[in-house]
């Protein structure tokens, strides 16, 4: 069965819209159960773990000890990379030691066990029924599309908490996104760093994070990039004229996230996920790929 | 504020080494690391070079770097490391140390974790509008990222509710116990 316990996080109202958006749709399609934990906090994000060890433990802990409480039984699905780094870290410092387990309970006042597996959205999809329910679900197809596809790097590392084996050039997102019809390019910056908060508090050091990715995404002949992540796609979606601007480039390339592109295929419009709301446009593309490929209902 | 001791320092760097379970002796030196790095362009300390720091026993050079705030942890390092030393957990450490006698090399970066934890600690959750503007009024760059709001607020991304934890007292309880922990590591 398709139900898993949910921990959208605090981007997915805002920043994350158009991923929320996407992600209720494709739900709503596959049948797919996503059981909101109740109460939820913020998971700390980088800032928690620059700060202080136990705070960045106490923020996720609490989250996990409701699911357990409330969603027995449950995997928890955690859509943002970041805050499944942070559910992933503590879930396995718990389990690790039973004297942090204690610790994290005592500053906490609840009892944690951390039994609950934390699976991205990707890994939910590409289980053998979420990726069946996916392909049952594609109405039409964005043939012609060429995409690369860019995860970041919280989903993959580090690879002694995620398990990930291939860091450098992981497959999940191309096995599903490939589902709506998209070719998905080879290209060398998959799983390179976007410089997450740094693009606001260190600017002149991180945007050269965010060129480089686009520019090797150009130089493969990619004409999208998808992401699986809101963080990822606020630093590339929102950069990406003020870099034309300041660096002379002339990047042309709009920024989805993955359950957009699935959406998309689903038959969801325009609206129903988000596309007007991008910073750098995204609905020309979409819309363009559609008519060539006879598909546009 | 007045130099740190070699003697301190070597004993610093043990125990940096200690809290973030490396061996520092695991560094053979082959940088890797460096070469990897994303942030290393802007860092003043390449990755490798933080690693021998910590194995000359010159912590303090370290602590008082602007590369353990500029570091994304973004875990590169330590993956590609042929010897798994854990980089950023030693850059963490470093972080916790600085954050000890109230340095932070760049500034910037610590208002902004600051501010973060501020919101969470006062609503469980972190209020997009609130952080930015909150950071632009401390950190001087009023004007930062300011040309984005017209076209947040006209699709809705930001909006003028704040969004809060129901209850918002549990968090703000365990968090100042954690930060408590956290002094006293
Ligand atoms: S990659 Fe590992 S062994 Fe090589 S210099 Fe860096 S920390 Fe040392
Ligand atoms: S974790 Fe920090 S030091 Fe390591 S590669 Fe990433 S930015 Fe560089």
């Amino acid at each position: 069965m398709l139900r898993y316990a949910y921990y959208p996080g605090c981007s997915m109202d805002t920043t994350g819209v158009t991923y929320r958006m996407s992600i209720e749709y494709l739900a709503r399609k596959i049948g797919l159960e996503l059981m909101e934990i109740p109460d939820w906090n913020c998971c700390g994000a980088s800032s928690a773990h620059a700060k202080g060890k136990w705070q960045a433990l106490a923020l996720p802990a609490r989250n996990l000890a409701i699911a357990e409480k409330r969603l027995p039984g449950l995997d928890i699905c955690v859509p943002c990379a970041a805050c499944y780094a942070r559910l992933l870290a503590a879930t396995a410092a718990i389990r690790e030691s039973d004297e942090t387990r204690a610790r994290i309970e005592e500053i906490t006042g609840v009892t944690v066990k951390a039994g609950a597996e934390i699976l991205t959205l990707m890994d939910v999809l590409g289980t053998d029924e979420g990726f069946a329910a996916c392909a049952a679900a594609v109405e039409r197809k964005l043939t012609g599309l060429k995409v690369a596809c860019y995860y970041g790097c919280l989903t993959s590392r580090p690879r002694a908490i995620t398990g990930v084996q291939n860091i450098e050039s992981p497959e999940l997102m191309e096995k599903i996104v490939s589902l709506s019809g998209v070719e998905c390019v080879d290209w060398d910056f998959k799983t390179e760093c976007c410089g997450g908060s740094h693009q606001v508090d260190a600017p002149a050091a991180a945007r050269p994070l965010v060129e480089r990715i686009f520019r090797n995404a150009k130089a493969n002949g990619a004409q999208a990039i998808v992401t699986a992540c809101p963080m990822c796609h606020l630093n590339l979606d929102m950069r990406e004229e003020e870099i034309n601007r300041k660096m002379g480039t002339a990047y042309d390339i709009p920024v989805y996230q993955f359950t957009q592109l699935l959406a998309v295929a689903m038959g969801a419009s325009a609206k129903e996920v988000g596309l007007q709301k991008h910073f750098y446009p995204a609905f020309k593309r979409l819309d363009r790929t559609l008519r060539k490929a006879g598909t546009l209902q | 504020m007045a130099q740190l001791q070699f003697d301190n320092s070597a004993s610093l760097a043990e125990k940096i080494a200690a809290d973030a379970g490396v061996t520092l002796s695991d560094c053979y030196q082959c940088g890797k690391c460096s070469a990897g790095c994303p942030m290393s362009a802007s860092m003043d300390i390449q990755p490798r070079q933080a690693v021998r720091l910590l194995q000359l026993g010159m912590a303090d050079e370290l602590v008082r770097s602007r590369m353990i705030w500029l570091c994304a942890s973004c875990h590169m390092c330590v993956d590609r490391c042929p010897n798994d030393v854990d980089l950023p957990a030693l850059i963490e450490n470093a972080r916790y140390e600085a954050q000890r006698i109230k340095l932070c090399a760049v500034p910037e970066v610590g208002k902004f974790n600051d501010i973060f934890m501020e919101n969470v600690k006062n609503f469980g959750k972190s209020q997009e509008v609130i952080l930015e503007g909150a950071y632009n009024l401390l950190s001087g760059n009023l004007l930062q990222d300011m040309g984005s709001v017209p076209h947040m607020l006209r699709h809705g991304i930001v909006g003028p509710e704040i969004r809060t934890v129901r209850e918002r007292e549990h968090v703000r309880r365990m968090l100042t116990a954690a930060e408590k922990e956290d002094e006293g590591c």
